[in-house]
Order: C-alpha cells, then sequence, then structure tokens
C-alpha cells in the first residue's frame, strides 16, 4: 500500500533528506549560521548592486560565507555524479524555467525563505510563520502544477 | 576569517548538495511528481532534513556556549505578516510552474543539469526586482 506512494523507494529520498539536514546542521554547529540559500541571491548581488537595500550588512556581511556554501552545494552535486551517477538534464521547458525563476527568486525574497529558508531552517528553528509559508507554497505549487498539467505542459 | 570557517561552510554546503543530489532533488521531474501526487518522495526528503536540523539546532545551543569556530548562535526569526504570506505565495506560483527551488538550482549545475542555469539567471533577475522595487529593511 505505502509503496504506491514512493513508485521510486523511500531510502533514497530520507537519506538526502538527512544529508540536506547534516549539511545545515554542520553549519550550525560548527559556525552558528543559518544556512538557508536564498539570501545568497540578494547577498551575491550586493556585489554589483549600490543601492541601499542591497547593501545592508546582512547581505554585506554574509556574502562571502554564502557564496562558499553555494560552492559547496555545487561540489556536493558533482560528488554524487562522480561517484554514482550519469548527468541529467531536465526536459522542463526553457520558458518555464526562467519565469518559474522570476517568481521563485522574487518570492523567496519577499517571503525571506524558501523550501531551505522557511522548510528546513524556519520548522528546525520552530518559527511558526515559516509552517505557514510552506503551508502556502505547497499550496501555490501544488495549484499551479496542476494548472500545467491540465494545460498539456510536461511532464 | 580563518580556514577552517571556511572550509566548514564549503564542508556544510557540500553535505547539503549531495543530499539534493542523492534524493534525486536537482531533478525538478520529481519534484512535479511530486505536486501531482505521484510520488511522495518529497515529503521524506524534507522530514529527513528537519528532524537532523532540528536536533542540531535545539541540542548545540544547550551544550555548547558558542559555536565549535567560534562566533555565536544565530536565531532565525521568521515574521508572520503580508509579505511572507504573499512571497511564499509567488514562490510556490513559480516552483510549481518549473520544479526548481534555489537549493537545486544551485546544485543542478554541479550534476551537469545546465537548463537550470535559465532558472539561476531567473531567480537572480527576481531577487533584484525584489530588493529595487519591493525593499523592506
Amino acid at each position: 500500500m505505502i509503496e504506491s506512494f514512493f513508485p521510486r523507494g523511500m531510502a533514497h529520498y530520507l537519506i538526502g533528506g538527512m544529508l540536506i539536514g547534516g549539511g545545515v546542521g554542520l553549519l550550525f554547529v560548527l559556525r552558528g549560521l543559518i544556512g538557508g540559500t536564498s539570501t545568497f541571491f540578494t547577498s551575491t548581488l550586493s556585489y554589483v548592486v549600490e543601492s541601499p537595500f542591497f547593501q545592508q550588512a546582512r547581505f554585506v556581511g554574509t556574502r562571502a560565507w554564502r557564496a562558499v556554501y553555494a560552492l559547496g552545494l555545487v561540489l556536493g552535486a558533482a560528488l554524487y555524479l562522480a561517484v554514482y551517477g550519469e548527468p541529467f538534464q531536465t526536459g522542463v521547458a526553457a520558458w518555464r524555467l526562467l519565469l518559474g525563476g522570476v517568481l521563485i527568486g522574487f518570492g523567496a525574497r519577499l517571503s525571506n525563505g524558501c523550501t531551505a529558508g522557511h522548510g528546513i531552517c524556519g520548522l528546525a528553528s520552530l518559527q511558526w510563520p515559516s509552517l505557514l509559508a510552506v503551508l502556502t507554497f505547497l499550496a501555490t505549487a501544488i495549484g499551479m502544477a496542476h494548472l500545467v498539467q491540465w494545460a498539456g505542459g510536461m511532464p | 576569517m580563518t580556514a577552517p570557517r571556511w572550509l566548514a561552510a564549503l564542508v556544510a554546503g557540500t553535505l547539503f548538495g549531495l543530499g539534493l543530489a542523492w534524493s534525486t532533488m536537482i531533478r525538478p521531474e520529481i519534484v512535479i511528481d511530486f505536486l501531482l501526487f505521484r510520488d511522495l518522495g518529497l515529503l521524506l526528503v524534507l522530514g529527513g532534513a528537519v528532524v537532523v536540523a532540528l536536533a542540531c539546532y535545539q541540542i548545540a545551543p544547550r551544550l555548547l556556549s558558542k559555536p565549535l569556530l567560534g562566533g555565536t548562535f544565530a536565531q532565525r526569526e521568521s515574521v508572520l505578516d503580508r509579505r511572507t504570506i504573499i512571497g511564499a505565495a509567488l514562490f510556490g506560483l513559480g516552483w510549481g510552474l518549473c520544479g526548481v527551488c534555489p537549493g537545486p538550482a544551485i546544485a543542478g549545475l554541479g550534476a551537469g543539469n545546465w537548463p537550470l542555469l535559465i532558472a539561476l539567471v531567473g531567480i537572480f533577475l527576481g531577487a533584484y526586482l525584489q530588493g529595487r522595487y519591493f525593499p523592506k529593511n
């Protein structure tokens, strides 16, 4: 019965999730930092955008470690590819990636968190506004995915 | 900043990226399958990540006076206001449209998922538009 909800198996999801939590936890135990990922985009823009919003200490003061952390994300996935995997390229249409990306970047920064910031760090910090944010983005994402499917989009 | 502190951020990010790849979250098709209720694996990923992070966040400050490499334990404080909820709603629309979120958009490059560069450009653009036209300190 339960297998029907997980046609690709369960173990790799749990192991991967615990590795993600391990990375977030390690950053906290070693350095006391909260490792969301969407702030990286604003903090990196602070290198080139001069306006006062981007030049706040919370971006300028964290942009270096956030960039190193992001480099780690790339390395970690590359490590997986080197050991286990074959390269995989998404078949999702370019316009969906671009428009979706704009909504993701704008929304996550307006909300001050994404699937990592609200979903992992916020919930692990027992921040109930983050739980509401998670439920909100799950609801709109499920709605949008069904809309795209209904309209004949792939996959 | 000293080398071990940089290395800590790099290793933490590497674990995160390894987990994203291992759990196949760097494949938008798998995320979209979750959103269409065809494969609920994403809930296991989120659950596994939250349990481990929760243990670290809650236990470390009780056992240690400061982080092992120095500094102070930061605390995430989420606020409940319109920006948080409207932003989350817009984020979800984008996530549902393309099956990508910020972590996998970055990590996917390491696994050769080059089309995600397009999503990365979009995310930077969205973050710019937010900071430029809807800033709040």
